[in-house]
């Protein structure tokens, strides 16, 4: 059970807040109304995607005091609670690509298929071109095709043919590319690793425990944070960490574990 | 050879090349398709709602009127449904705006897509009440072919129907000829006055509505500004500025040099 702890808890987060926004729907509750793009938390406090807001922004169209104030909250609160923790706490696409990544595992695909080169940079320009887009289609660009907002809006407001989007998803990651849409083309989760890259929560890793069983880069969606494993004891400060905790819950030597990033001084002993 | 500076140039040059292009690739085939989504000009939005272009600019699809919606006449728009996706819309003859007093789907709007002061009517300079009266959601449009009240059968569902009976849609009597002694009861929407609820269209009787509500920008025309009505005093002023700014627009002739009574008056030759 130890080494399913953050996983459970994520999954109870993502799966909670997804009953919360629905029961705001189908039966009225207050909690959280709304859905991912902008809520409202407790009838009062506004919350909104700051990614969503921008795009917005860039059309030229007036904002709303609330979605300022509530994309502010929201970027305040990932500055804090760190990297890209919505990718992995609360978006719902998240539960469909973990599971096309164990079935990969699983079907061991990633050893026997040989790899195509994808940049991990590409979803930074899809992050760009959505906001030239915007700006010249005078429409939020990306929110019109973004497969998490369909998802999750589908899933309080009726799915449609949205379904299909998510398949796509499932199917793209399962067959063709490891983590292939969080962790290569989600411009949305670019948007929080940018966010997140100064965020207080992180996660350690005391290379003094480590055993080099590299069992975590093998669970990790996000290879490339964990470049220390084994060299040298440091924090993850890359923002594409999603503070997903799978790292910390299948390292038997506890060798990683959350922390509070020191912003004065990286703890680094040599080896 | 294969590391020399010009290798590595051309290498530099080829990848930057080949970003650009497949940019420009994604960024038509997606531009492409946001344009095809955004087009949409036979929806209907919540009252309140921006001219539709600025619409969905705003709009963040967060579906907070949707749940404030009482009557769940507002519906977000799903993949498939071929309207702008995940923005609301209401059909009215499957459920019209019931025109709450509060109007609640309103003042939830985060983004300002719906606007508040479109809504309200100002008591004084600083006290303003919203007024759902004052909402421009579409016109009710009528067809006169298939509406059976033109066809001399007693039928006024659609005016009963109206939340502004008598004011935005009135009957009008005529007699009817064919039979000698029966009236028409012919329903005349106004558009100034008709906030496009769809309830007209919601209690038609026909099988599908002979009055049926359409966005203003698609029901109406537009006379231009060089029409004046000269019997509107209000509407003549527009002349004292016109004559300002345009003087071309008042052509001068032999007869127009004199005032029209003179010339009238002086039949010349005859």
């Amino acid at each position: 059970m130890k080494h399913y702890k953050y996983l459970l808890m994520r999954r109870f987060s993502q799966i909670a807040i997804l009953v919360l926004y629905i029961g705001a729907n189908a039966w009225g509750w207050k909690i959280l109304q709304g859905d991912l793009s902008a809520s409202l938390l407790m009838g009062k406090v506004p919350l909104a995607d700051p990614y969503a807001v921008v795009q917005i922004a860039v059309t030229g169209a007036t904002l709303g005091i609330d979605i300022i104030l509530g994309a502010l909250i929201v970027t305040f609160f990932y500055g804090v609670i760190g990297g890209r923790a919505f990718c992995s706490w609360i978006c719902p696409i998240n539960m469909i690509t973990d599971t096309a990544a164990w079935l990969r595992r699983k079907l061991k695909f990633s050893e026997v298929q040989k790899r195509f080169y994808m940049s991990r940079s590409l979803r930074y320009w899809i992050l760009g071109l959505s906001l030239i887009l915007s700006a010249v289609m005078g429409v939020a660009a990306f929110e019109l095709i973004s497969p998490v907002s369909m998802a999750h809006r589908g899933a309080i407001f009726g799915m449609g043919m949205g379904g299909g989007a998510l398949v796509v998803i499932f199917l793209f990651d399962l067959l063709v590319h490891e983590n292939g849409w969080c962790g290569y083309i989600c411009p949305l989760g670019a948007s929080y690793a940018l966010i997140g890259k100064f965020s207080l929560i992180r996660i350690h890793h005391d290379a003094n425990k480590c055993t080099d069983c590299r069992d975590c880069i093998t669970v990790c969606p996000e290879k490339e944070v964990l470049h220390m494993v084994n060299r040298s004891s440091e924090s993850v400060l890359m923002g594409e960490c999603t503070n997903c905790g799978r790292c910390v819950d299948v390292c038997k030597e506890d060798a990683l574990g959350f922390s509070i990033r020191s912003q004065l001084k990286q703890p680094k002993d040599e080896k | 050879m294969k590391n020399s500076p010009s290798n590595d140039r051309r290498r530099f040059l080829l990848s930057i090349a080949r970003g650009i292009g497949l940019s420009a690739m994604g960024a038509l085939v997606w531009s492409a398709y946001v344009g095809e989504v955004k087009s949409a000009p036979l929806v209907l939005r919540p009252p309140g709602a921006l001219a539709e272009d600025k619409f969905i600019k705003n709009c963040i699809k967060c579906g907070l009127c949707v749940e404030a919606c009482p009557y769940d006449t507002l519906k977000l728009a799903k993949p498939g449904d071929n309207l702008p996706m995940g923005t609301p819309y209401f059909i009215p003859r499957t459920i019209p705006c019931y025109m709450c007093s509060d109007i609640p789907c309103v003042p939830v709007c985060p983004s300002g897509a719906l606007s508040e002061p479109s809504v309200s009517s100002y008591i004084n300079k600083t006290n303003a009440q919203l007024d759902i009266n004052k909402a421009r959601m579409g016109l009710a449009v009528i067809d006169r072919e298939s509406c059976i009240a033109t066809w001399g059968i007693q039928c006024d569902a659609c005016y009963r129907a109206c939340p502004l009976m008598g004011q935005a849609i009135t009957i009008e009597f005529s007699k009817n000829e064919r039979t000698g002694k029966h009236a028409f009861l012919i329903p005349n929407v106004h558009a100034d006055i008709c906030t496009g609820c769809g309830m007209c269209e919601h209690a038609c009787v026909t099988k599908k509505a002979a009055i049926y509500v359409l966005p203003r920008a698609l029901a109406m025309g537009e006379a231009g500004n060089h029409y004046i009505k000269g019997w509107d005093p209000k509407d003549e002023q527009r002349l004292d500025t016109v004559k300002k700014n345009v003087p071309h627009e008042f052509t001068k002739t032999k007869l127009s040099e004199k005032s029209a009574l003179d010339s009238l008056n002086d039949e010349g030759g005859l």
